[in-house]
């Protein structure tokens, strides 16, 4: 009995602690041919954030370059578990796929280790500036996303639309994008009102959708009048948001779908830029060794406005400023370097 | 920003939150209750409230008719509360085993029903606040408790009628015997494979409804894996209860309460590292465990296979 319980426990820390699971093997590789792409992401393809972001660019390429004749994609999902993603990994990597993209920082040193078994590979790892060239590995390409451009751009408008001098701000681990996007983000909105009150609760959890709508709850209860948030556990305070009227600004995908009355605007990932580049690499024979950052200059970060909102023209000119702005160099936000 | 915290505003916030987020561990740990009682323990309690949440989302999606999103929940927990049943009792399989092997269906299956029916993150809307009259305007507490959805107000009413079914009904007296001494309760004419049938299928149905408060009543969509571990919290509540109705309400109320609590402390700035604040209900719950357990003492036969003697 007392066996059980320690692993109930277990169970409990890791399931809390972990992002959504499952994962689902892709189907088999066909012959040769096409340019063949792997994918292996922590989350769903369909969790309107993080690995929506980079399953869509994927599809939009594949759709570029003329259907899956072209260009061959298949993908593993849900692969939370580190070790389970290795293993994907390095099959997608015998089976001879040309880019193997593993979509999460957790991923870095499993793809360290097989990397330089496939020299004939390419594989891809974000969201890092880290290609481990350093190492001597000539073959990952890194990538990742500039996400405090969006979040300083979302921040500004929020600041400016609310009233109550409130904003609070759902997050998961204080880390990586979630911590760059959260830092622009009260960033942007201290630029607008320097008095602003902002405030962060980190949930500790990329998966709990429960408390992080409580956590919206508790944002709600002390008076906040615009939220915002990022990861894919964000669904549950969206939905808190919408029942109390309050605006909700997006990251990662657009999550104005979920709650048309109330997003005002997202910042949408969009990792063709990164991944035209390494394909185009790739062709040339070049396996890795370079970084890429997506970022509003290079059309990687896109601010995407809810056309259902009613945002006030001269909010929506200062949104466009402060995007200009980042972009041409003249506000340089102060975090993540 | 410390005296922030006893205004009332906070602590109605505080209150409300937890209460909140209570429920779905009511449901289903007064569920594991019963099996535990009965002497089996149900680890499979995450994977009934994954599939019971996606039943009652797809329902309500599909029908727009909440109730009958609640009756489709609590029937898909009954059926893998069946199947528990039939591999634990006559099957005789290994409880603990079992249970992950039911919880890894659970969390599977809901996921891809999610991914081929639904596709993507979708919303309905759930159960309204249902306001009490009058209880409801009652100052503080009227925020606290009679403001809430109607599946908050079941789970906390699942209390006393699970105490009162457990220890003043000839059922309650059948469950407990066959958790103590099944050969004994044998002896005397119970039948201890119909009355465990009973409290598992019990159990599913209820975490059947646990999924169906997250899903329908407190967050209105489905992500897959959404209970992010809350059915394991929920079987940790009985040991932490010590298999009684009362204390599974007192270790739920606590556990819920100090998360909020601890969300509440991040957003008035009380300088707390936040990895640190998320860590506060686990570590209380392991301290009140240590203690607790120390005291209580678990059904006898828990987790002991029954072979009727011939």
């Amino acid at each position: 009995m007392k066996k059980w319980f320690v692993i109930v426990l277990l169970f409990a820390f890791l399931l809390a602690a972990c992002k959504p699971g499952a994962s689902e093997e892709a189907p088999a590789a066909a012959p040769s041919g096409p340019l063949r792409v792997a994918v292996v992401m922590p989350s769903a393809i369909n969790d309107l954030a993080f690995s929506q972001s980079m399953y869509d660019a994927l599809v939009a390429i594949q759709e570029e370059m003329g259907g899956p004749e072209k260009m061959e994609l298949v993908y593993s999902e849900g692969m939370f578990v580190v070790d389970d993603a290795a293993a994907a990994i390095r099959d997608y990597a015998s089976q001879g796929y040309d880019l193997v993209i593993a979509h999460g920082s957790q991923y870095g040193s499993s793809l360290q280790e097989i990397a330089p078994d496939f020299p004939e590979t390419a594989f891809a790892w974000g969201t890092t500036a880290n290609t481990f060239a350093d190492e001597g590995i000539k073959n990952i390409f890194a990538y990742e996303a500039a996400s405090q451009e969006g979040g300083y751009v979302n921040g500004v408008m929020a600041a400016s639309l609310s009233q109550s001098g409130v904003i609070g701000v759902v997050g998961p681990i204080e880390t990586g994008d979630a911590k760059l996007y959260v830092d622009g983000f009260v960033a942007g909105a201290k630029s607008v009102n320097p008095d602003i009150e902002v405030n962060v609760n980190w949930i500790g959890s990329f998966s709990d959708v429960a408390l992080a709508a409580e956590a919206a709850n508790t944002h709600i209860g002390a008076g906040a009048d615009v939220l915002t948030g990022t990861a894919q556990m964000v669904v549950g305070a969206i939905g808190v948001a919408e029942e109390n009227g309050v605006l909700w600004f997006g990251t990662q995908s657009s999550q104005t779908s979920l709650a048309p009355s109330i997003v005002v605007a997202n910042q949408v990932y969009d990792w063709t830029v990164a991944l035209d580049q390494m394909i185009a690499l790739i062709a040339e024979g070049t396996y890795g060794g370079q970084a890429f950052l997506i970022n509003l200059e290079n059309g990687g970060l896109v601010m995407e406005y809810n056309e259902d909102f009613d945002l006030p023209a001269d909010v929506k000119a200062l949104a466009e400023e402060t995007t200009q702005g980042i972009i041409d160099g003249s506000i340089t936000i102060d975090v993540g370097n | 920003m410390i005296s922030d915290f006893f205004s009332m505003t906070v602590l109605v916030g505080i209150l409300a939150s937890g209460i909140r987020l209570a429920t779905p561990y009511l449901y289903a740990a007064i569920g594991e209750v019963f099996g535990q009682r009965s002497g089996v323990l149900n680890l499979g309690v995450e994977g009934q409230m994954l599939l019971g949440a996606f039943a009652a989302f797809y329902v309500t999606f599909t029908t727009g008719n909440l109730w009958l999103g609640v009756l489709v929940a609590a029937i898909v927990g009954a059926l893998m509360g069946l199947a528990m049943a039939v591999v634990t009792v006559n099957l005789q399989a290994e409880q603990g085993i079992s249970g992950i092997g039911f919880y890894l269906f659970g969390l599977g299956m809901s996921d891809l029903l999610f991914q081929k029916l639904l596709g993507t993150v979708q919303t309905v809307s759930g159960f309204p606040k249902a306001t009490i009259p009058v209880l409801s305007a009652l100052p503080f507490i009227g925020d606290i408790f009679f403001s809430q959805n109607i599946l908050v107000y079941g789970a906390f009413a699942l209390v006393p009628v699970a105490w009162f079914v457990l220890n003043k009904t000839t059922l309650g007296l059948k469950i407990r015997a066959v958790g103590e001494n099944p050969e004994a309760a044998d002896s005397l004419g119970v039948s201890v494979a119909r009355v465990r049938y009973f409290t598992i299928i019990l159990g599913g149905t209820l975490s059947g409804i646990a999924g169906a408060s997250l899903s329908i009543g407190m967050l209105n969509v489905f992500q897959q894996n959404m209970t992010s571990g809350l059915g394991f919290i929920a079987v940790a509540l009985v040991y932490f209860g010590g298999w009684r109705p009362w204390g599974v309400l007192v270790g739920a109320l606590l556990f819920s309460m100090v998360n909020s609590l601890q969300l509440w402390g991040q957003v008035l700035g009380i300088p707390l590292p936040s990895d640190i604040a998320v860590m506060m209900p686990y570590i209380l719950t392991i301290l009140v465990l240590v203690i607790s357990v120390q005291r209580v003492r678990a059904p006898a036969a828990l987790t002991k296979v029954f072979e009727r003697g011939e």
